[in-house]
């Protein structure tokens, strides 16, 4: 008779003590020690040990195999906690519980403020970090660092292109649009020619939504210090909302989440015909949906403004090291060998896309053909938006929130006739709660 | 000298059960804030959570989930332990296992295999779409979530129920059916006048846990939520209203305070319906 409840309250039970950790832990992460210098890293090395690596870009297998090779006493284990939001709740959780966070996590660009001003991430500048700042391309330094401290240190970069799956646009007489505009005339054309077939997938995704205003010449966000503004009303916001808007309104868009099963089943099987995705999307394409070789194709993204040539970047990601972190100067070091010099570019050669400016302005690497895009030189694109992107992007220093309720608010405008626009204004009302609640001073 | 028999208890009690509620409490007049850190705000929390719609709204769906849900369950139960306990329905003892079979499947997986059924693109929804070229209406869209979730519930919870009921059944004696059937009842007659008042502590005490289970609906929606993201908020019941506080938030004292509201209404309710059920007469 008990179990019924029992049940139940052992989840809660699960919840208030998992509260009760992390409460008690918040008064003892000020224990770290003085933070290693170069020659620390050097000395750990030598004496090897155990680095945990928390990340989900694929390319990462073959780093660490490479790096157990060349260090042999250190084990260096890659594990997959989950991909964007999921990752950072679980490290936000291992953080204040104080245990069981990793010594390296996958952090994306977007997020890192917001475990920068919460001081979880290690500074690396001790470790000799700020000598890799040239080697970078701007964007993703600018997106690790401040004057005060390196967070992370860039792990790939995302300028957007447009993949879309070529036999099914010759099939259909399809061109691959240039503007947004002939992005939704080619969506009605497809659907119609066969109703499997959506041009892309969309459940309300908060990093493509951002992205795509991004490349709009919207700016929601500005940042100063603790001074934020949130404001989802800007020209670069509108010409968004009235594109996408009528892509739901129409049911143009497939109702698959991204990363699900049905969403690899779907850019296989030509069901969801384009992405309009970082770069780093090659090393996915051709791991996940390997069965679709040679289907697809790489162009600029379709532009707002005719003959325009507006990008931004979604996702890219860096590597951070956790202040829980137990052994720092192994992270570091694994780290830092899997972000610059070799590292990144065996990272390249499976498919990443790179924030080092040695590996973006090779010529080996803009010539490289690839078999996925039917021997595309697909790079050349990928570079050319990198070199488009729009500057003066910031996001919220609370951005992992924000995206947390992007489904709560936005989500209504994919389920119900609420529209993009008041979505929006609902997600902004949100942010602007969140950060007056956790001590910003927010529109003001 | 007593201390020594009932130490161990009170020492187990207080830890497992007193402490985390007491730190519950303790945490709830605080506020950790990303900028300004720690500080203690008194009630202020409670003020915040009793003037939250977000928290209210999800405690009226839950509401309407237990008005509608509850009797459904408790009905089919009820009668699925009365027709194994009339002694007339054949092979009972293999629908008393079948119709119990799916508490002992984990909520989790259970809210996975309906999940899967009610996909409208590659589940048995879909399946049923494509074959017999209907267009159902999608389980998992905002206004039948809800009911899609009381479904699986009812699923995985009729057949605990009917235990409870069915054991309450059993000792019933026999003799007060037959004295019964010589006064002239027939079978509803009896059930309605011997059976279900034999039986009342049983129906008041499932109906208590199927109140506290309704109220603490988070396992069926947090797992649903993958599926249909923007059907099922953050804040869709109160427990996951707190969870998303407490692991998205970082808002840990707030979603202690909202777990205590939240803990007295279910109590206060739960009480009262104890009252109403066990008065005489």
């Amino acid at each position: 008779m008990r179990t019924h409840t029992t049940r139940r309250l052992l989840g809660t039970l699960a919840v208030v003590s998992a509260l009760a950790l992390t409460a008690s832990a918040c008064g003892s992460d000020t224990t770290d020690g003085a933070a290693g210098g170069p020659k620390d890293v050097e000395a750990a090395l030598k004496k090897g040990g155990k680095v945990t690596v928390w990340a989900w870009e694929p390319t990462l297998k073959k780093v660490v195999e490479d790096f157990e090779k060349k260090y042999p006493k250190v084990d260096v284990e890659l594990v997959n906690a989950g991909t964007g939001d999921k990752q950072y709740t679980a490290l936000q959780n291992a953080m204040a519980a104080g245990s069981g966070a990793p010594d390296v996590a996958q952090v994306e660009y977007y997020a890192l403020g917001q475990f920068a001003i919460g001081k979880s991430v290690e500074d690396l500048s001790s470790y000799g970090a700020r000598k890799h700042g040239a080697g970078f391309t701007p964007g993703p330094w600018n997106a690790v660092t401040d004057d005060k401290a390196v967070y992370a240190l860039p792990m790939d970069s995302g300028p957007m292109a447009f993949f879309y799956n070529k036999k099914v646009f010759d099939k259909h007489h399809i061109k691959v649009p240039t503007t947004w505009d002939e992005y939704v005339e080619a969506a009605r054309t497809l659907h119609k020619a066969d109703p499997k077939i959506f041009i892309t997938n969309d459940t309300g995704d908060a990093g493509a939504t951002t992205s795509l205003i991004w490349q709009a010449g919207g700016r929601p966000y500005k940042t100063d210090g603790t001074d934020v503004t949130v404001n989802f009303g800007d020209e670069g916001t509108k010409k968004y909302t009235a594109t996408w808007q009528k892509l739901l309104a129409e049911k143009l868009v497939a109702p698959i989440t991204s990363w699900s099963d049905a969403w690899y089943k779907g850019l296989a099987d030509g069901s969801i015909a384009t992405l309009s995705i970082g770069a780093w999307m090659p090393a996915n394409l051709s791991s996940g949906v390997g069965s679709a070789s040679g289907d697809w194709r790489v162009a600029p993204l379709p532009q707002w403004t005719k003959g325009d040539k507006a990008s931004a970047e979604n996702g890219g990601s860096s590597l951070a090291v956790p202040k829980a972190a137990k052994n720092k100067e192994l992270a570091y070091a694994f780290t830092e060998f899997a972000t610059t010099g070799a590292g990144a570019s065996t990272r390249v050669a499976e498919g990443a896309f790179p924030a080092t400016r040695a590996d973006l302005e090779s010529k080996a690497f803009l010539d490289t053909p690839f078999p996925y895009f039917g021997g595309q030189k697909a790079n050349q694109v990928f570079a050319e938006s990198a070199n488009n992107v729009g500057t003066d992007w910031s996001y919220l220093p609370y951005q992992v929130y924000a995206n947390s309720v992007f489904n709560d608010t936005v989500g209504k405008a994919y389920v119900s006739p609420t529209t993009l626009t008041d979505g929006l204004k609902a997600w902004q009302d949100a942010s602007v709660k969140y950060g007056s609640d956790q001590g910003f001073t927010v529109n003001k | 000298m007593g201390w020594g028999f009932i130490g161990p208890f009170v020492a187990v009690f207080g830890l497992v059960f007193l402490a985390p509620i007491g730190y519950a409490l303790y945490l709830s007049v605080f506020r950790d804030r990303l900028i300004g850190g720690t500080s203690f705000v008194g009630l202020d929390n409670y003020g915040e959570a009793l003037a939250d719609s977000r928290f209210w709204e999800g405690l009226a769906r839950v509401g309407l989930f237990l008005l509608v849900q509850v009797p459904i369950m408790l009905g089919i139960a009820l009668l699925v332990a009365l027709a194994i306990d009339s002694g007339r329905l054949y092979g009972k003892s293999f629908f008393r296992v079948a119709v119990f079979l799916p508490y002992a499947v984990p909520a989790v997986v259970a809210s996975l295999i309906w999940g899967f059924i009610y996909g409208t693109r590659f589940g048995l929804v879909g399946n049923i779409n494509e074959t017999f070229g209907v267009t159902l209406p999608d389980p998992l869209s905002p206004s039948l979530v809800l009911a899609a979730i009381g479904n699986i519930v009812t699923w995985e919870f009729v057949g605990y129920n009917m235990l409870i009921f069915y054991s309450a059944l059993k000792v019933v004696p026999r003799s007060l059916y037959e004295a019964a059937a010589i006064d002239g009842a027939g079978e509803w007659r009896i059930v309605a006048s011997v059976k279900l008042p034999a039986i009342r502590s049983a129906l008041v005490i499932a109906t208590i846990f199927s109140i506290i289970g309704s109220f603490q609906l988070f396992n069926e929606p947090s797992i649903l939520q993958k599926l249909a993201p923007n059907a099922i908020t953050s804040d869709f019941t109160p427990n996951l209203y707190t969870y998303s506080l407490s692991f998205s938030g970082q808002q840990h004292n707030y979603a202690a305070t909202v777990a205590i509201v939240m803990g007295v209404i279910t109590a206060i309710i739960a009480y009262a319906v104890q009252l109403r059920g066990m008065r005489k007469g």
